[in-house]
């Protein structure tokens, strides 16, 4: 297999920097980076995907064909569109602050690469299996209010500010349900381990069946979290202009568009580890099954953003506060009991 | 244990140069004209009022700072979940008491209608 042939590539690598004596901190560097460039392929070439997939999909549900001409059926679409934003014109506003300005999409970007260190995608395929797995992703996952932010009030447009601030507003509602929901199977797994989650799903079964509410809590959340309708109010076209940004253009702007689509994908690569065993699964490989498990979350959040309207902002708020947190702290202390019983 | 953080910095610097790189080669391919009207805000086509940085409500200060309390919480809890199976009963009771205090406060917050917004 695969991994095994790498491992023992990486076992005889590290037998000759041993035989050498040449400093193993570079190796540990090197590998390092051979794994973020394979994250960020990945990242990628899903985006490019996701992306296609979200056109053809909300083609299909309105009943018109969705992108036709460019490649077989439109699959290069993405793509021309990459390299036409690519060649758009840079404008930085006159009275914008220019560094936070600048700063806005990398914060944004940069933890939504970040998670995937945790992320398994196989038996034994991550990058590191770090201890504190679902803390550190909530933890990064948290970056995206003080990004929006940032765009929002360096722009010096009222449109970016008041959709940056609806946007905070947003977050922070859903992250405590989303917080508390991810907590429901760190009790039922005794570890905040990913790999240990996994490997507790394959002794009894899938989270989803011990945890139907904090599921049903952890998607809406994520939902949210992500942006998405029926949570896109920070977008909102019809009555912001574009939100946060509105200012933002050529590929300044389509990073905060990569970093949409790569957090749908990480929220349901996570729904997939936490709730559906991740990789484990009977016939295919593991692999096999890691995608299938999270192209189902991801088809669902598009099925759900072209189906439903957009709800309003004090619906959301209430939604998050007053039904969301409740039933998360109550599932909580149900699921607690039922361990210690 | 430390060197496990390797991935996560290399991670995070390795994320920060492929936007600063991709930046930087577009800018070697992509035209430049600004030019006054082009740099001022977008107000949908009008010449625009005031700062764009207006004030705000005080709303969104009360809901930041409940979300804090709840926020912090579920740090705490997160210690706490994954030793309850080890620590069995007084831990649960604990934990319970914990997330009785809070959900008062919820109560209160709601009733004291923090949590309407208008």
């Amino acid at each position: 297999m695969l991994v095994d042939w790498v491992a023992s590539l990486y076992q005889s690598v590290q037998a000759t920097f041993v035989a050498h004596g040449w400093p193993l901190w570079v190796l540990a560097v090197l590998t390092a980076v051979l794994k973020v460039a394979g994250v960020l392929v990945w990242i990628l070439l899903n985006v490019l995907f996701l992306i296609w997939l979200e056109r053809k999909i909300s083609g299909h549900v309105q009943n018109r064909p969705g992108p036709v001409y460019t490649g077989r059926f439109g699959l290069l679409q993405t793509l021309a569109d990459a390299l036409k934003v690519l060649l758009k014109e840079d404008v930085i506003p006159a009275g914008a602050d220019r560094w936070v300005f600048v700063l806005a999409p990398l914060v944004a970007f940069v933890p939504s690469v970040m998670i995937w260190v945790v992320i398994p995608f196989s038996r034994g395929v991550q990058a590191q299996d770090l201890n504190i797995g679902i803390l550190y992703v909530a933890a990064l996952a948290s970056f995206t209010v003080p990004s929006l932010l940032m765009a929002g009030w360096s722009s010096d447009n009222k449109w970016s500010l008041m959709g940056a601030l609806r946007s905070a507003a947003q977050l922070i509602s859903y992250e405590v349900p989303l917080i508390l929901a991810e907590l429901g199977v760190v009790v039922l797994a005794g570890s905040l381990r990913l790999s240990d989650i996994i490997a507790a799903q394959q002794r009894s079964v899938w989270f989803l069946f011990l945890q139907p509410v904090g599921f049903v809590v952890y998607f809406i959340a994520a939902l949210a979290e992500s942006n998405r309708t029926p949570f896109d109010l920070p977008e909102a076209e019809s009555e912001l202009v574009a939100g946060f940004n509105t200012e933002y253009s050529g590929f300044r702007w389509s990073i905060f568009f990569l970093t949409e689509y790569a957090n749908l994908l990480g929220m349901a690569s996570l729904a997939a580890t936490l709730f559906l065993g991740g990789w484990s699964g009977p016939f295919l490989p593991p692999f096999v099954w890691f995608v299938i498990k999270t192209y189902f979350f991801v088809f669902l959040a598009m099925w759900i953003r072209w189906t439903l309207p957009r709800i309003r902002v004090d619906q959301l708020m209430d939604l998050g506060w007053k039904f969301l947190l409740p039933v998360a702290l109550v599932n909580l202390v149900v699921t607690g009991v039922f361990v210690v019983l | 244990m430390l060197a496990a953080y390797t991935d996560v910095v290399t991670f995070l610097l390795v994320a920060v140069l492929f936007i600063a790189a991709s930046l930087f080669l577009g800018g070697l391919l992509r035209p430049h004209h600004p030019y006054p009207e082009k740099l001022s805000p977008y107000e949908c086509g009008k010449a625009p009022i005031g700062s764009g940085q207006v004030r705000f409500k005080v709303r969104y200060y009360i809901f930041a700072l409940v979300f804090l309390v709840f926020d912090v919480e579920a740090l705490f809890l997160y210690a706490w979940a994954v030793i309850l199976r080890q620590a069995g009963w007084p831990a649960l009771w604990e934990g319970i008491a914990f997330v009785a205090l809070l959900f008062v406060g919820l109560i209160y917050a709601w009733r004291k209608k923090v949590l309407k917004w208008v």
